[in-house]
């Protein structure tokens, strides 16, 4: 009897380890969204920062902007002993969630708030709300493996008909007439697109739905929508995808087709120029852009269709989001001096280099005003 | 697997443990008898503090339990879509709709084909290495083997996508020429790299094949040495000798280590995530790409998600759960038929 009863304990027991690897399974994951291809950090840009604040300010989010932030904070913590800034990469979503908890001193957005979450935001600062700070752009390339086939040119409609498996061989009639001295194989295309939400697919779902929107039928979202090709997880797989498969055609973070080699596609906007994929053009379609947002938040309309020569208008805006007014006063003066300095010039220009496109002159003088009026 | 249960080990008795320093010529009564005291106080405090410890496990198990089904519930029932019958995976949105027959579906397949492929490789190594090799040749295969355990799973994934998939081209092209015909071979796109459920399937295999080897060569080894001379003895060759005595005596064995390779194929996530093209997409062709697995989608849609794809995801985690739970059941039922000649649970 005896017996019995310590075999039933020790099923139990096993069972139980059991039970708690299987939700262990649970928190698995990996997040490898980041656009920085790696490579050597850059000493210069550091400017001039104005140091203020004590001790250490938290801040998480956007996974987009997680490298343009890692540059940032190790320029400003080596001009600035007395903050510690500890920015987490743990994606947009829960950026927002810890922000409107009053954990974080301000969260990383690859978009602008929701007007329900605006909302939200009254309890956690007080007397004020959340507002949208555009901090850095980035040019979301398109890259393509067809051996033999340089300077690729397609246009909105093209490209939302490949995503969508409406073009299936490369050397079909729309490419064609876009590349008229390119030998296209016929080859069938492999669209890839990423398995995982991501905000990268937000964005160029937004692009292709605001550029073409009568080839492109399906509302932009983080998850893929559109029926047919392949998917892969993560930029850096949907990248490696590219670089493998022939006649692949992926879309990704400016940094990951440069550090992989991977050509991209020169995006015909209508200018009559086909416009390459880099920081600086991303920043000229930046400029087109509106300021939507209400308030002293600075959320931007990007001008998907704009015409303007030499502007490459498939990129994400990523923002900071903090209070107008109420912040925690105790990492009030650190946050200001942070944004003051990433908003900066020094600060914008240190990031280009990681293919990150700078916020258009114009706008950064909103932000830098901005920050300065933060309570 | 079981140990062999230890039912000859009966408690010393109390004296037995007193040190000898401390029982004097004189005192040696009153001694042995205080000792006999602490040691079943001992007794009682190991006994208490170890069942303590079981029932708090049992405690913390079922409060996870009843949290993951709070949230499970609360994602259903904001569901607009039919959680069973529902492909797509949009838990996230508003309303979200999402359902778990694609993951369901593709979970169950491509553990059916890395089981298919894996069980009789597998035995087939355990045999080898437990019967037929010398024993020089025997002990590094079954190291190597062990080392193919360790390997952690994302290198699998690594390997799966960079190596086995291009590599699998002409397998895929041949299957689709020749066996076509029978739907579950028939590529609608022969282009397309295969990233599918019959390549996760293959690359499940190998990752499984370890474990069940490792328990099948065990148990095989167990096979009392009576019963393999008797068959000898009769005039059976070596093969009808596993036949006959190794393989029925290794049968609960098999069917465990099999359970167990199956739990691993079951919940696999980052290798299939990896390697697998991920779409909300139900179809008998194997070969094509597309489909997805609850462990997979897990980890894909994580990080992502908001609080309702967060409770979404439990609410799947909970049904692959489930499955699994089933599939040891069952597998328990057919072991405990075969339980009086077996070797698992001699």
């Amino acid at each position: 009897m005896k017996l019995q009863h310590k075999s039933g304990l020790r099923t139990l027991a096993v069972s139980a380890i059991a039970l708690t690897s299987a939700f262990a399974l649970t928190a698995c994951g990996s997040d490898n969204n980041t656009p920085g291809g790696g490579g050597e950090t850059t000493q210069a840009g550091a400017g001039d920062i104005k140091c203020d604040g004590k001790g250490q300010l938290l801040a998480a989010g956007s996974t987009a902007q997680k490298n343009a932030m890692d540059l940032w904070v190790q320029n400003y913590s080596q001009a600035c002993k007395d903050v510690q800034i500890n920015y987490q990469g743990t994606g947009s979503g829960a950026g927002i969630e810890q922000f409107m908890q009053g954990k974080i001193g301000f969260a990383g957005s690859d978009s602008a708030l929701k007007p329900e979450e605006v909302e939200a935001s009254k309890k956690v600062c007080k007397g004020g709300q959340a507002i949208d700070l555009p901090m850095v752009g980035g040019p979301i390339a398109i890259g393509y493996n067809l051996p033999g086939v340089e300077n690729l040119v397609l246009d909105a409609e093209t490209i939302a008909k490949i995503f969508d498996s409406k073009i299936t061989k490369w050397n079909d009639a729309a490419i064609k007439k876009l590349n008229p001295d390119a030998k296209l194989p016929g080859t069938a295309i492999q669209a890839f697109h990423r398995s995982d939400e991501s905000g990268t697919t937000d964005n160029f779902t937004k692009y292709l739905k605001g550029a073409a929107p009568d080839a492109w039928k399906y509302e932009p979202a983080k998850a893929w929508e559109a029926k047919g090709g392949q998917s892969a997880d993560g930029s850096s797989g949907v990248a490696s995808q590219v670089k493998q498969v022939e006649g692949a055609i992926g879309y990704f973070e400016l940094s990951y087709a440069d550090a992989n080699q991977i050509p991209t596609v020169d995006l015909d906007n209508g200018s009559g120029k086909p416009v390459e994929a880099t920081t600086a053009n991303a920043s000229a379609a930046i400029g087109e852009a509106e300021v939507v947002g209400t308030g002293k938040s600075l959320a931007l309309k990007l001008a998907y269709d704009t015409k303007a020569e030499g502007a490459y208008p498939i990129s994400l805006v990523t923002y900071e989001i903090v209070c107008d007014k109420g912040n925690n006063a105790e990492t009030l003066g650190a946050v200001k001096s942070f944004l003051a300095y990433t908003a900066s010039e020094a600060g914008q220009k240190a990031v280009t280099d990681k293919g990150y496109a700078p916020l258009p002159e114009e706008i950064a003088v909103k932000v830098r005003e901005t920050v300065d009026s933060l309570s | 697997m079981d140990t062999p249960s230890r039912s000859e080990h009966t408690p010393s008795p109390p004296d037995l443990v007193t040190p000898p320093g401390l029982t004097s010529p004189q005192t040696g009564l009153a001694a042995a008898s205080a000792a006999s005291g602490r040691a079943r106080l001992g007794d009682r405090l190991f006994a208490g503090a170890s069942k303590g410890s079981g029932i708090l496990l049992l405690v913390i198990m079922a409060a996870i339990a009843v949290f993951l089904a709070v949230r499970a519930t609360v994602a259903i029932s904001a569901n607009e879509g039919n959680f069973l019958t529902t492909f797509e995976w949009n838990a996230n949105a508003n309303p979200p709709v999402f359902g778990i027959a694609v993951l369901a579906y593709g979970t169950v397949v491509s553990s059916i084909i890395a089981m298919v492929i894996a069980v009789p490789v597998a035995v087939g190594i355990a045999l080898f290495v437990s019967h037929y090799a010398p024993r020089r040749l025997a002990q590094p295969i079954a190291f190597v083997i062990d080392l193919l355990a360790a390997v952690p799973s994302i290198i699998y994934g690594l390997w799966g996508a960079l190596f086995l998939v291009p590599h699998l081209t002409g397998l895929n092209l041949w299957l689709d020429e020749y066996l076509g015909w029978t739907v579950i071979f028939d590529k609608t796109n022969p282009a397309a790299t295969p990233r599918s459920l019959f390549t996760v399937g293959i690359l499940l295999a190998i990752m499984i094949l370890p474990i069940i080897t490792n328990v099948t060569r065990e148990v095989f080894l167990q096979v009392p040495r009576a019963h393999e001379e008797a068959a000898l003895a009769l005039g059976a060759t070596r093969w009808e000798v596993i036949r006959m005595s190794v393989l029925p005596f290794g049968r609960s064995g098999i069917i465990s280590a099999s359970m167990l390779g199956l739990g691993r194929a079951l919940g696999e996530t980052m290798a299939v995530a990896t390697v697998l093209s991920a779409s909300p997409v139900l179809t008998a062709h194997l070969l094509d790409a597309g489909g997805g697995t609850f462990a997979q989608n897990i980890a894909s849609a994580f990080k992502e998600a908001n609080d309702m794809g967060r409770d979404a995801l439990i609410a799947s985690g909970l049904v692959l759960f489930v499955i699994t739970l089933l599939v040891n059941g069952a597998a328990r039922l057919i072991i405990a038929r075969h339980k009086e000649y077996s070797g698992a649970n001699a």
